[in-house]
């Protein structure tokens, strides 16, 4: 009997050992679905598990709707474009599909991934298989609540300012962004195109290396994507951290509460006893990394999105949500003649300064060690009509993202609020391309804290 | 007569050249488009379909480095795309990958009929899709969609409606023997646009507007539209009237100009650099490695000549100023020596051997001397 919460490590085995068959593992899959999804709502589109195609490794998988799937509507959650079918496949999808991942549906996010919450879909509201009435946090809402109620193994995902991270740590998953450039963008459906990281959710920190191991690597589609040979992921994750540096950056703790805080010491702590040795770093240039963000965001979005005209694919531009045009209208702004000087040039100037700290600080220490998110998972319909709160959410996970280096999102355990075992995570942040630094890190933490068998109750 | 000098013209082009690469701009469709099935030669990325993205042409970058060292421009050793931001049905993006402030060739000039006129910039980018307006409607192909374009862009220097064609052609025939362009105008490899106003003769500096007239596709309509334009702005300055900033078309059928958009509508194309595409950066070593190829590109068809004995044709409608033949043989004795290799091959029976040293002897001397001289010299020094 399969246990319901199966990790991709797990039937690997299983598969090789011949203990039991792809399709007992799909069916297992779309059981978990057919139970809770109707109260989760992480499909936007859900295939029919009578058409599916299955070869004896098959392991199931969800793509975020913004990932262009052959032939399978591609919509990014967005009404705009509601009916559109790629001619053609991600190159990540490609990949994935030839090492095995089976697409099972499409997953639900914020349109065009704006968003911290998922509420900016347009499709559905999705919602957080740790507390039904709380987000999962967004905008890849649809890949983290799918992976932790046992829909999917595994599912792709963005992450442009914290997309990733972020649900991964309010749904107990492991999230990975990794360094810019790592894995190929073509065929994802841009946001900002300097800060887009295509990565993945998984329930475990394995898992999650393991999928890296088929995602990364140079592609001629994209201009962006580094020639640099690929890691193995794998064939050091075991083996510890004694003498490692950790560095915890004292900015980032300004302004966490302190349930969160109290938490975030206790995994440093549990870093210290596994060997690793702790210091006091600074990145003075962190409180800039918000403001350049929401700068350069919506500058690039103002033109990747101007392609949805209304006249090749799709209805028109009337059909953007709020949060689009808020974007579109900023971005407009800020690289308009006689703004371009004073917001976008001032915003990749604090960008050099921000890529100057993580460069500095990592000839100190190994890896840098934060708490994700400064808030738990609010409840849903709370925070959403306050935009500059939302956009503070990602106060975390921006500097990362603007400066391109590797972070990974590990499940930090539980906290008791209102009732209810809400989870939070701990963020692992690189040097660039140093993902299996993270991997090691994470893995030795996880098989300490074992948090990723405290599943959900839906 | 008399008060019609009072004014003079002061003319500038920007020239547009559709690059001869195999493939497009920023994808791999054929770049072969011409009476091809509406959009049969499309992909993601040149129909901007979500998700797809853009990858540089490195044959179409060399191609437009190539047609600046021919109108004498430096090559920049750093460059970059940038997004040109405006809405057109026939633009799938919505933005232009084009350059801005870092165009791949800058600073070079022409001279026709002694009078040098100024390049201030060669850049490369993508050409746009085909609107074709029926009474039922506007029907879109994308099959010119990224194909590579190549800029030309003049300072004001232009002085009649003549000197600019005769530049025009003078560009077209460079570009053609550079190989960079097939200059076909019946395809619509070349299209023009040019800036015009006057001032007083007596004035030196530019004048406080400028008519752009676009969309100009021949030679002969260039000619016809700046003279118009000249005479419809003088008679405008002659008889008190402001001229203001403005866009115009060409008429050919009616012979004249019409107002398209004037200054308060201008565009604000909101460039930013491309984050798609990163910047590029060349090194001395394939600088120079351009340059060279454009010297045995000059060379081959002299030598043909030569040795076929129908040398009389100027093949490469180029005048060499360096036919001295004490200074090109120190010269090519310097390049025998910088070159064992050739020397041994041509020795072993070789014989492109010799273009290549030709070839070296025209870099060295910066294109200027005589091949043929060139040719002599370096065969009787290496008979001896």
């Amino acid at each position: 009997m399969l246990n319901s919460f199966l990790t991709i490590k797990d039937i690997l085995a299983g598969y090789k050992r011949r203990e039991f068959s792809s399709k007992e593992v799909f069916d297992l899959c779309y059981k978990n679905i057919s139970k809770s999804e109707g109260r989760i709502g992480a499909f936007v589109t859900l295939l029919d598990r009578e058409g599916l195609k299955l070869s004896r490794n098959s392991i199931p998988v969800g793509h975020k709707d913004i990932f262009s799937t052959k032939n399978i509507e591609t919509t990014a959650s967005s009404n705009i474009l509601k009916g559109y079918k790629p001619p053609y496949d991600a190159s990540t999808v490609k990949r994935l599909s030839d090492k095995n991942f089976v697409c099972i549906g499409k997953l639900n996010c914020d349109a065009f991934a704006h968003g911290a919450t998922g509420e900016n879909s347009d499709m559905k509201v999705t919602k957080n298989p740790y507390d039904l009435t709380r987000t999962p946090g967004g905008s890849s809402c649809g890949p983290a609540a799918a992976v932790a109620s046992g829909f999917v193994l595994m599912a792709t995902a963005t992450d442009t300012g914290g997309s990733i991270r972020l649900p991964s740590s309010f749904t107990n998953t492991v999230g990975i962004k990794p360094t810019y450039g790592r894995v190929s963008r073509y065929g994802v459906i841009a946001m900002t195109s300097s800060t887009d990281s295509i990565g993945h959710i998984t329930r475990t920190v394995w898992d999650n290396a393991y999928v890296l191991g088929i995602t990364a690597g140079f592609d001629p589609k994209d201009a962006t994507s580094s020639h640099r040979e690929v890691d193995d992921y794998l064939d050091t994750i075991e083996q510890g951290i004694l003498g490692l540096k950790v560095g915890v950056p004292r900015e980032y703790l300004e302004n966490i509460p302190a349930n969160i805080k109290d938490r975030f010491y206790e995994s440093i702590k549990l870093l210290e006893g596994l060997g690793a040795k702790v210091v006091d770093v600074s990145l003075p240039s962190t409180k800039y990394a918000i403001n350049a963000y929401y700068i350069i965001t919506p500058s690039e979005i103002s033109s990747n999105l101007a392609r949805f005209d209304g006249i090749r694919f799709g209805g028109t531009r009337n059909k953007f949500g709020g949060e689009a045009k808020r974007r579109i209208m900023m971005g407009t702004f800020s690289l308009s003649a006689g703004y371009y000087d004073e917001y976008y040039l001032k915003a990749q100037k604090a960008r050099t300064l921000i890529i100057e700290d993580f460069k500095n600080a990592f000839e100190k220490v190994d890896v840098l060690v934060t708490p994700v998110s400064p808030i738990l998972p609010p409840k849903l319909n709370s925070i959403i009509k306050d935009t500059l709160k939302t956009y503070m959410m990602d106060v975390l996970t921006v500097p990362v993202s603007i400066a391109g280096v590797p972070s990974l999102s590990v499940p930090g355990g539980f906290i008791d609020d209102e009732g209810k075992k809400l989870p939070f995570g701990i963020q692992l942040i690189g040097n660039y391309f140093n993902e299996k630094l993270l991997y090691r890190i994470g893995y030795a933490l996880e098989q300490e804290t074992r948090y990723y068998e405290t599943t959900p109750a839906i | 007569m008399k008060q019609h000098q009072q004014y003079e013209p002061v003319i500038g082009l920007e020239i547009h050249i559709q690059l001869n690469t195999k493939s497009k701009m920023f994808c791999s469709c054929s770049n072969n488009i011409w009476k091809e099935e509406p959009n049969s030669i499309t992909c993601p990325t040149c129909l901007g379909l979500p998700g797809a993205l853009p990858v540089p042409n490195k044959e179409a970058i060399k191609k437009c480095q190539l047609l600046g060292l021919v109108l004498n421009c430096s090559i920049n050793k750093v460059s970059k795309f940038d997004r040109k931001n405006y809405f057109y049905p026939d633009l799938p993006k919505g933005y232009q990958i084009s350059q801005y402030d870092k165009p791949l060739c800058s600073n070079g000039y022409v001279v026709v009929d002694d009078s040098k006129i100024r390049i201030r910039r060669v850049h490369l980018e993508e050409d746009t899709g085909k609107s074709i307006h029926t009474k039922d409607g506007t029907l879109l192909d994308y099959n010119k969609s990224g194909v590579p374009l190549a800029e030309v862009v003049t300072d004001p220097d232009i002085e009649t409606a003549e000197e600019a064609a005769t530049f025009a052609r003078k560009v077209r025939e460079l570009a053609i023997s550079a190989g960079v362009s097939n200059g076909d105008m019946e395809k619509g490899n070349m299209r023009f646009e040019a800036n015009v106003s006057m001032r007083k003769v007596s004035e030196k500096s530019l004048p406080n507007y400028r008519v752009e007239i676009k969309n100009i596709n021949s030679f002969k309509f260039l000619k016809n539209a700046i003279e118009f334009e000249i005479e419809r702005q003088r008679e405008g300055l002659l008889a008190g009237r402001k001229l203001v900033q403005e866009t115009r078309g060409w008429n050919e059928a009616e012979r004249k100009t019409f107002s398209q958009r004037s200054k308060e509508f201008e565009n604000d194309y909101r460039y930013f650099p491309e984050p798609d595409i990163p910047p590029m950066e060349f090194g001395n070593d394939y600088i120079e490695d351009l340059k060279k190829s454009l010297a045995l590109a000059n060379v081959d068809p002299v030598i043909e000549k030569v040795q076929k004995g129908t040398s009389s044709a100027e093949p490469v409608r180029k005048q060499y100023t360096l036919d001295d033949k004490g200074e090109l043989s120190k010269v090519a004795l310097k390049v025998i020596c910088e070159n064992p290799k050739a020397v041994n091959d041509y020795k072993t029976g070789k014989k492109e051997a010799l273009k290549f040293l030709v070839g070296c002897i025209m870099y060295k001397t910066s294109g200027e001397a005589d091949p043929k001289v060139s040719l002599g010299i370096i065969k009787t020094l290496l008979a001896k």
